[in-house]
C-alpha cells in the first residue's frame, strides 16, 4: 500500500502533464510540433548531447585507463580528482566559464561546461569494472599468443562495454535534461526554451507539449540503451579474490599522459575554482549582504532535508519490495518510481505548477510541493540505495528470525532495516546533497519570498552581477563537496573490495538537474 | 508415535517438480538425516516444513497440529519449528547473547540465565558479548543452534550444517550438535549430501532421490539392507556382481553366498561392502591380483582383480584395516551374508554376467 502511494506519486506528474498538453487540442499540439523552430530545437538537443557524450567517452574511459593500469605518477591522487568534478554544479561552472569569457555563450560553452561535468558518470562506472575485471583472463589470452593491444581489444574492452554504456547513458540524460548550464550559457536547448515559452507567454500550452516531446527523446534514448545491452555478462566460476592487474609501463608517453590529466583536471575543477575565488575577491570590496547568504544556506538546507526524508520514506517501501519480491505488480510499482530518471527536472516542476494551480492552490509556491517534486526527481536514487542494500542483507536471515516466531513487521524492523540502514543513510545523504544543488524545479516551485543558493546564483548572473553571484556559488559548493568526495570514497573502496560491486547508478547520481 | 508426519508432500517451481510426494517419519525426540544427492529436492522439503515455501500437495503435521495442508499453511513465526541455515546465518549487528536471545520474548523471565544456559549446553561460555564476526565457522554453527534451541521449538532443522567446516572440525562439531541435541530432548532433522554425516550423526535416515524418500530406517538397515541399487552405491562403496539366487543362496563368480533377508528365485545383482572382501593367503582362498592400493591411515581400500571358476577376471574392492598385501598375488574370501537385487529392464549387467547365471 505505501509503496503504490510511492509510485502514484512517481507518475503523478507525467500523466498531468499530458492532460494539460491535450488541453489545447490536437491542432494545436501539431502546429507546435510541426514548427520548423522546434524541428531545429530537436537538432540542436540531439546534436548537443551526441557530442556531449562522446566526449565524455573519450575522457571518461581514458582517465580511468591512465589511472588505474598505468604508472602514471601520482595516480592515486588524479584517481581522486578525476571523481570531483561530480561536486560542482553545471550552472556553477557555466558561471565560472562566462563570467571570466562571455564570448563562451552559445554551444562551444555549452559543450566544453557539460563534458568537465559529466564525464565523471563514464569515468567512475569504468574504474570500477577495471577493477574488478579479472586479470586471469587477459593473461589467458596472452599465452594463447594474442599481443598486449590485441588482448586489450579483445578481452578487456568487451568487460567494460556494459559500463561506459551505463555511464554514456547518464550523460546523455543528464545533458538533455540540464537546465542551469545551457541557461546561463544562452544556448538555446529544450530546457531552456521550455523555461522562457513558460516564462514569456499567457497561454503555456506550447510549454506542456514540449516537455512531452522532451520526455518522449529521452524515454526513447533509455529504452534503446537497454535494447542494445549486452546481457551475456562474462561467467566467472569459483568466488576469490581478485588479483589487481599488471601495470602497463607508458615509457615516454608519461608526460603527455600526465599533461592530458592536468589539462582535466585544470578545465574541471582549478579554472572554474579559480574564476570563483577571482569573483569572491572583488565582491569582497563590495557591500555584501551576509544575511542574505545565511538566510538563502538555511532555507536550502531546510526544503533539502524535508525532501531527503520524504524521499526517503517513499523509497523503503518500494525498495524492500523490489529486493525481495519479484512479483509483476512489484515490477511495475518499482518501474513507476523509476520515473523520475527520465523526467527533467524543468518536466517535472512545469507539471507540478500547472497541477498547483488547478487543484492544489494552498501549496502553490509552498514547501510542500517542492517537496514533492524532490521526491519526483529523486525517488530512483533513493529506491536504488534501499534496494541494493536490503539485497545486501541475506534473506536467511529474514527466514531464520520469522522461523524463531517473529513476524513480518517486526522481522523488517530488527533484521532488514538494521542491516540495511547504512546503505538507506548514503542514500539519503545523496538525496539531501541532490536536492541543494537541484535548479529548476526549486526556481519555479519555491515558497514565495524564498530563495535558495541555487536559486540566488541564477538570478544575479542571469543579470550580469558576477561579483553578487559568488558567495552563494562558493557556499554551495562547500556545502557539496563534502558529502560528495565521501560518498565517492566509499563506493570505490566499494567496488574495489567486492566482486560484484555496485550498481553505478544507484551511487551517481550526484549531479543537478 | 511419531512427532514430525510429512504425507504426500509435493512441491513445483515453475512446473519444474522438485518434490514428488515426499513422505518422512520423525518419532519424538530422535534426529534424523535425509540424506540425498544435490538437486534431489531434499532442502525444498526442510524449507516446505518450515514454512518459508508453500506446499502444491501433501500435509506436515507436528504432533496434533496440521501445519500445512489443502487450504491451510500455518506462517513460519507460528510454527515453532527453528532453523540452523548452512553457515550459520548469525544476525551480523547483534552479538552472541544477542543473537541467543532474538526468539525469546522481552518479557520472558531469567533471560539472561537462559542464554548462558544455552551458551554453555554447545560448549561457548562467556562468549555472551563476542560479534558473530569474531567467531570461527564452528562456533558460528554452535551459537546458531543454540540460537534455534533458545524459544524451546518442537522440532529443529538443521540444513547442511557442517558442510562449510574443514574436514578436522566437522567430525567435533558434530558430535557436539548431536550430544546438545539429545541433551534439550528436541526432535531434529539434518539435511546432508553427506552419507558419513548423515550415518553417524543421525537416529533414523531417510535417503531421498529425485523428490522421493526411497528409503528410510536406521543407519544400520540402509547400510547393510538397502532398497535398491542405487541406495547400495550412495550410503557406501559397494561391490556389485552378477549373481543368481536359487533356494535361498546367492550363486556368484565369487562362489555361493549366504543371501540378507529373503528372495525370491531369478536373475540379478549382489551387493557386497568391501569390508566383507578379506585378505587370505593365495592358497586359502580365490587366486586375485592388486591392482592399486590406497592408504586412508585408519584403513586402506585394496583394488583387485579376481580370478574366478572359468577363467573370468573380476574386478573386487577390499578394505582392510591390517597391513597391506606385499605380494602382487593373494587369496580373497566373501564373509557375512549379501544384499540381492533382481535384474531391472534398465540395469546393464557387469562382464560375467551370462557366467554368473549359467554357473
Amino acid at each position: 500500500m505505501p509503496a503504490l502511494l510511492a509510485a502514484a506519486v512517481a507518475v503523478l506528474p507525467l500523466g498531468y502533464l499530458a492532460v494539460r498538453a491535450g488541453e489545447g487540442g490536437l491542432s494545436t499540439a501539431v502546429e507546435v510540433l510541426l514548427r520548423e523552430r522546434t524541428l531545429w530545437l530537436v537538432l540542436r538537443s540531439l546534436g548537443l548531447t551526441a557530442a556531449v557524450t562522446s566526449a565524455c567517452l573519450v575522457v571518461g574511459v581514458g582517465l580511468a585507463w591512465l589511472t588505474t593500469r598505468t604508472d602514471l605518477p601520482a595516480r592515486r591522487t588524479f584517481g581522486v580528482l578525476a571523481a570531483l568534478p561530480l561536486a560542482v554544479p553545471s550552472y556553477v561552472a557555466a558561471y565560472a566559464w562566462i563570467s571570466a569569457f562571455p564570448g563562451l555563450a552559445g554551444f562551444w560553452g555549452t559543450f566544453l561546461v557539460l563534458t568537465a561535468c559529466t564525464y565523471p558518470y563514464v569515468y567512475l562506472p569504468v574504474v570500477a569494472a577495471l577493477r574488478r575485471s579479472d586479470p586471469s583472463l587477459e593473461e589467458v589470452s596472452r599465452s594463447l599468443g594474442r599481443s598486449a593491444r590485441a588482448t586489450f581489444l579483445a578481452v578487456t574492452v568487451p568487460q567494460l562495454r556494459p559500463a561506459a554504456a551505463a555511464g554514456a547513458l547518464l550523460v546523455a540524460l543528464y545533458t538533455l535534461s540540464d537546465f542551469g548550464a545551457p541557461s546561463l550559457l544562452r544556448y538555446d536547448v529544450f530546457t531552456r526554451v521550455i523555461h522562457s515559452s513558460y516564462r514569456a507567454s499567457f497561454d503555456r500550452t506550447p510549454a506542456a507539449i514540449l516537455a512531452i516531446l522532451l520526455v518522449v527523446i529521452t524515454v526513447a534514448i533509455t529504452v534503446a540503451e537497454s535494447r542494445s545491452r549486452n546481457r551475456g555478462g562474462t561467467a566467472r566460476l569459483g568466488g576469490g579474490v581478485v588479483r589487481p592487474a599488471v601495470t602497463v609501463t607508458l615509457g615516454r608517453l608519461r608526460a603527455v599522459a600526465m599533461g592530458l590529466c592536468l589539462a582535466v583536471a585544470a578545465v574541471a575543477l582549478a579554472f572554474p575554482a579559480g574564476s570563483l575565488g577571482y569573483w569572491l575577491v572583488r565582491g569582497a570590496s563590495a557591500s555584501f549582504d551576509v544575511d542574505r547568504l545565511v538566510s538563502a544556506a538555511t532555507s536550502t538546507v531546510g526544503v533539502s532535508f524535508l525532501g531527503a526524508v520524504v524521499t526517503t520514506a517513499l523509497a523503503i517501501p518500494v525498495g524492500v519490495l523490489a529486493a525481495r519480491y519479484g512479483t509483476r505488480t512489484v515490477r511495475l510499482v518499482e518501474h513507476a518510481a523509476y520515473a523520475g530518471h527520465a523526467l527533467p527536472g524543468i518536466v517535472v516542476a512545469l507539471a507540478l505548477v500547472f497541477f498547483g494551480i488547478r487543484f492544489a492552490r494552498p501549496v502553490y509556491q509552498e514547501t510542500p510541493l517542492l517537496v514533492l517534486a524532490y521526491a519526483v526527481l529523486f525517488l530512483p536514487v533513493a529506491v536504488g540505495a534501499v534496494r541494493a542494500s536490503v539485497a545486501q542483507s541475506p534473506r536467511r536471515l529474514e527466514e531464520v528470525s520469522r522461523s524463531l516466531g517473529t513476524g513480518v513487521w517486526t522481522t523488517l524492523r530488527r533484521v532488514t532495516l538494521p542491516l540495511a540502514g547504512p546503505g538507506v543513510a548514503a542514500g539519503a545523504a545523496l538525496v539531501l546533497l541532490t536536492c541543494m544543488k537541484e535548479l529548476p524545479a526549486t526556481l519555479l516551485l519555491r515558497p514565495t519570498g524564498t530563495d535558495t543558493l541555487a536559486t540566488r546564483l541564477w538570478t544575479e548572473t542571469g543579470s550580469g552581477a558576477y561579483a553578487a553571484a559568488a558567495p552563494y556559488a562558493a557556499m554551495l559548493v562547500l556545502l557539496a563537496a563534502v558529502p560528495t568526495f565521501l560518498l565517492t570514497h566509499a563506493q570505490t573502496h566499494r567496488a574495489a573490495r567486492s566482486t560484484d560491486g555496485v550498481d553505478p547508478r544507484d551511487v551517481m547520481e550526484g549531479g543537478s538537474r | 508415535m511419531s512427532l514430525l508426519e510429512v504425507r504426500g508432500v509435493t512441491k513445483a517451481f515453475d512446473r519444474t517438480p522438485v518434490l514428488q510426494g515426499v513422505d518422512l517419519d520423525v518419532p519424538s525426540g530422535a534426529l534424523a538425516a535425509v540424506l540425498g544427492p544435490s538437486g534431489c529436492g531434499k532442502t525444498t522439503l526442510l524449507r516446505v516444513i518450515a514454512g518459508f515455501e508453500r506446499a502444491s500437495g501433501g500435509t506436515v503435521t507436528v504432533g496434533d497440529r496440521l501445519l500445512a495442508g489443502p487450504g491451510r499453511h500455518v506462517a513460519p513465526e507460528r510454527r515453532r519449528v527453528a532453523v540452523v541455515p548452512q553457515e550459520g546465518a548469525l544476525f551480523p549487528h547483534l552479538s552472541v547473547a544477542g543473537n541467543v536471545a532474538y526468539g525469546l520474548p522481552r518479557s520472558a523471565p531469567r533471560r539472561d540465565r537462559r542464554v548462558a544456559e544455552l551458551l554453555e549446553l554447545v560448549g561457548l561460555q562467556g562468549y555472551e558479548q563476542r560479534m558473530p564476526a569474531e567467531l570461527s565457522g564452528g562456533q558460528q554453527q554452535r551459537v546458531a543452534l543454540a540460537r534455534a534451541l533458545a524459544p524451546d521449538p518442537v522440532v529443529i532443522l538443521l540444513d547442511e550444517p557442517f558442510s562449510a567446516l574443514d574436514a578436522g572440525l566437522r567430525a567435533s562439531v558434530r558430535a557436539d550438535v548431536r550430544s546438545a541435541l539429545h541433551a534439550s530432548g528436541a526432535t531434529a532433522v539434518l539435511v546432508t549430501h553427506d552419507q558419513e554425516e548423515a550415518l553417524s550423526t543421525a537416529d533414523v535416515v531417510a535417503v531421498m532421490r529425485d523428490g522421493r524418500v526411497v528409503q528410510a530406517g536406521t543407519p544400520q538397515e540402509i547400510y547393510r539392507t538397502p532398497h535398491d541399487i542405487d541406495v547400495a552405491r550412495f550410503v557406501g562403496e559397494a561391490v556389485i556382481i552378477p549373481a543368481t539366487v536359487r533356494d535361498g543362496v546367492v550363486w556368484t563368480t565369487l562362489g555361493a553366498l549366504p543371501l540378507a533377508g529373503a528372495a525370491a528365485d531369478g536373475v540379478g545383482m549382489a551387493v557386497l561392502r568391501p569390508e566383507q572382501v578379506i585378505l587370505v593367503p593365495e592358497a586359502d582362498g580365490l587366486p586375485a591380483r592388486v591392482l592399486d592400493t590406497v592408504f586412508y591411515g585408519h584403513d586402506a581400500n585394496v583394488m583387485l582383480e579376481v580370478r574366478c571358476p572359468g577363467d573370468v577376471l573380476m574386478p573386487v574392492m577390499c578394505r582392510t584395516q591390517g597391513d597391506l598385501p606385499r605380494s602382487e598375488s593373494v587369496g580373497v574370501r566373501i564373509v557375512g551374508p549379501v544384499t540381492w537385487f533382481p535384474k531391472r529392464p534398465y540395469d546393464v549387467m557387469p562382464a560375467g554376467a551370462q557366467d554368473a547365471a549359467s554357473a
